[in-house]
């Protein structure tokens, strides 16, 4: 308006003509900001059903299974899975890792729209994912097929009732990962049970070792379930069959000797209570801040991608501490499966995916060698060639024969709880509590317990 | 939408329109309220779609209750109700409030001291360090919370390192009882010099005659700055407070970003967005959390608006 100002001073009817073809062209103007912002707003919409995918799809006219999941190196797998089959290809995504996925998968489900065909889940969600319709039962395409090819433990962490929620793909058998020369340093023998794990502690605080045995972390979650369940706990009574039904309980006199073990040797200072999964964790846990670090199968892994580890350290694995050598307890910490979704165009294609990624020798060499897997497909670990593996980590160790077949042999399957991440956070906080002295081992539990039922009937559920 | 096919035909039928309405103002009044609506459009479109509609359907959401086992069903203001009686908002509400008492005062104070200091000093160090103390702000919220958790990390921060050189323990920055200071430490970091910049804008829009009046009758530099100075910029103080009350009870993205490295000392529910959001995304009661956020939007609103009232007369909204 401003440049129209001169000419108006020199003649007001030229002016007036003037101005209102200018606000013409003008308004059309606007108006087609308007119409191009529109278009841009709807546009938005349209567009997202094309997928966007990590790895190249080799055959364009095939149907196309949009996938999200977090292992490493797994690129290799999908390029694998599209070069073999014709029909399907994998357009494959990281959508982050663990709550991360969860939490986008989650508001997918809610908006209706946006969740992959085929995506990776840890087994303990399974239950809160399926309460919700989000995922499909693998029943009618075929997952009886495959049920062969999985321990009894393993599809069991896959179902409920007679549904099949998923395949599984990787496990967490547990095992006792050690610094063989932090514990000859100190004259420590390997601990095979708690009682010696205890004394061991100890010996190392009293020789003035300027680390602790292990870490005790309030934020372990699945990892602190896992002690618990080694004592016979079994905190969750839940069947798909009769979803508003179950059962609760967290402070059964196993987990509450377990958890006066840990708090005992907490209020000694024999362990840290560090968080797990922090930068200053990930360091402790190479740079010998601990001797002996608990852990899954997939804990090399783990420890092979931190930085910051002592040049020198041995590592070798045993068999987890037992609390009855005599009766040895395995147990197992996370692992992950492929669920299908309620989403998936195609569910057909989507369980092919599910049951085939990880269904050869030849993707299974790419998991356990790129990205330190431990397999649930049995053809491959029943295999020799697994079972003799030499992992350069540990020194040419045979990990798997000597620890880790034996500790996923032994494991019979877990029932989580449809709002495992809600007691998940709980137990977190009671630990926390405990730890900071505000209150003894076994009222953190009863409380957790007393939490958990009330949450679980506000959420409509009756108590078995 | 309509917009786009109504808006080009509009200038037609406004042309025999001038001079039927001796009422409303002149045509020329009314032509440019016209232009004022059509430049207003894209605005108020995006508005509405991303503002008005998401508050309306969250509002919506807040009326029913969904839960993992029953389903979802209608039940009014039955979650507003169970939101006021519920410790975890009732906690974290007290304890925005604790934020609210300690952190919008220190922050101020560092503020308006910073900006009175350099509106005295003339020199180029000034300008030097307006920019230093401003600098914090424009780091995003998410990156500076980053940084200090690194800062306090026992293991790569600085304060080891620093206390071993006199032979004291390093404190643990994390822990319960230490951690309502660190994020104190944090806000006030990023934020005092964003209320400097308000407040030095402020200082600088004074009539610089009221200064010399003042020397004439015997004040000094003290007294300039407390008395002539402060109660001249109170209305931008008023404003800086107001942004910080929102914020902090708002208090979200430096909590949620120390939650990674210290689990125990904040839990999920620390405050009543971060209780929100976990809600929402971590336990998937997307109707409780909607009611959660309206709870606390309605508090927040209320909050700023006896502040405003209260403050009336040092704003200039009187």
């Amino acid at each position: 308006m401003a440049a129209l100002e001169p000419i108006a001073r020199d003649n007001g009817v030229q002016h007036r003509e003037r101005k209102h073809t200018a606000m013409k062209s003008k308004l059309l103007a606007a108006s087609g900001v308007v119409a191009v912002a529109a278009a841009a707003l709807t546009g938005c919409s349209a567009g997202s059903s094309e997928e966007t995918c990590t790895n190249e799809i080799v055959n364009p006219d095939a149907t196309q299974v949009s996938v999200w999941a977090w292992y490493p190196a797994f690129e290799d797998v999908v390029d694998l899975f599209n070069e073999t089959h014709d029909e399907i290809q994998v357009c494959w995504t990281n959508a982050g890792q663990g709550n991360d996925e969860y939490t986008k998968f989650s508001t997918a489900i809610e908006s209706g729209s946006g969740a992959p065909d085929v995506i990776m889940l840890e087994a303990e969600v399974l239950s809160s994912f399926s309460i919700r319709d989000a995922l499909v039962d693998l029943t009618e395409y075929g997952a009886d097929e495959v049920k062969g090819d999985y321990s009894e433990g393993a599809w069991k962490d896959v179902s409920s009732g007679d549904a099949v929620y998923a395949i599984p793909v990787d496990g967490g058998p547990m095992g006792m990962l050690y610094r063989q020369d932090i514990l000859d340093q100190y004259g420590i023998a390997v601990p095979t049970t708690w009682d010696e794990f205890a004394a061991a502690a100890q010996a190392l605080k009293d020789a003035g070792a300027p680390g602790v045995i292990a870490d005790f972390p309030t934020n372990g979650r699945a990892y602190n379930q896992a002690l618990f369940a080694q004592a016979g706990s079994v905190p969750f009574d839940y069947d798909n069959a009769k979803p508003t039904e179950i059962g609760i309980e967290v402070n059964d006199e196993g987990s509450k000797r377990v958890l006066a073990y840990w708090n005992d040797l907490v209020a000694r200072g024999l362990v840290a209570t560090d968080d797990a999964f922090t930068a200053d964790y990930n360091t402790k846990l190479v740079d010998g801040s601990y001797a002996i670090y608990v852990a899954a199968a997939w804990g090399p892994g783990y420890l092979g991608g931190l930085s910051d580890a002592d040049a020198d350290a041995e590592w070798k694995a045993a068999p987890v501490p037992q609390w009855d050598a005599a009766n040895p307890v395995q147990i197992n910490w996370g692992g992950s499966t492929f669920a299908v979704t309620s989403q998936a165009k195609d569910p057909e294609a989507a369980a092919v995916v599910a049951k085939e990624i990880f269904g050869t020798e030849e993707a299974w060499k790419l998991g356990i060698e790129k990205a330190a897997l431990f397999p649930l497909w049995k053809p491959i670990l029943e295999s020799d060639y697994f079972r003799d593996l030499e992992y350069p980590f540990f020194g040419g160790q045979q990990i798997n024969k000597d620890v880790f077949l034996e500790a996923a042999a032994g494991y019979t399957g877990f029932t989580f709880s449809p709002f495992q991440n809600y007691a998940y956070d709980q137990l977190t906080e009671q630990l926390y509590a405990m730890v900071q002295g505000e209150k003894a081992s076994d009222q953190a539990l009863d409380d957790l317990q007393a939490s958990l039922e009330q949450y679980a009937t506000e959420q409509g559920f009756s108590l078995k | 939408m309509t917009m786009q096919t109504t808006l080009p035909a509009q200038p037609a039928p406004a042309a025999p329109a001038r001079g039927n309405r001796p009422s409303g103002g002149s045509s020329l009044e009314r032509r440019r309220q016209r232009w004022g609506w059509l430049f207003v459009t894209p605005f108020l479109v995006v508005f509405a779609l991303f503002l008005v509609f998401p508050l309306f359907y969250a509002f919506g959401m807040s009326l029913f209750t969904s839960t993992l086992a029953t389903g979802t069903r209608f039940t009014g203001a039955e979650n507003y109700v169970k939101a006021f009686t519920d410790p975890l908002f009732l906690e974290g509400l007290l304890r925005v409030a604790a934020y609210a008492i300690v952190m919008i005062p220190v922050q101020l104070i560092v503020a308006t001291a910073a900006a009175l200091v350099l509106d005295t000093l003339a020199t180029r160090l000034a300008k030097a360090s307006r920019l230093l103390i401003f600098a914090p702000y424009a780091i995003p919220v998410v990156i500076g919370a980053l940084m200090w958790s690194f800062l306090y990390s026992p293991r790569f921060g600085p304060s080891a390192t620093l206390f071993d050189v006199v032979g004291l323990p390093s404190p643990d920055f994390l822990a319960a009882d230490t951690v309502f200071g660190s994020l104190v430490n944090v806000v006030t970091w990023q934020w005092s010099g964003y209320y400097m910049v308000v407040i030095y804008a402020a200082l600088r829009s004074i009539d610089p005659a009221i200064y010399e009046a003042a020397r004439i009758d015997g004040a000094n530099g003290w007294q300039t700055a407390l008395r002539i100075k402060v109660p001249l910029i109170s209305s931008s103080m008023v404003m800086a407070i107001t942004f910080a009350l929102i914020g902090t009870l708002q208090f979200f993205t430096e909590p949620v970003v120390l939650r990674n490295i210290a689990q125990g000392a904040i839990d999920a529910a620390y405050t009543p967005n971060m209780y929100a959001y976990s809600l929402a995304f971590s336990y998937s009661q997307f109707n409780y959390a909607s009611a959660i956020a309206f709870s606390l939007g309605i508090l927040v609103f209320a909050g700023s608006y006896v502040f405003l009232f209260l403050t009336r007369k040092q704003s200039g909204l009187k």
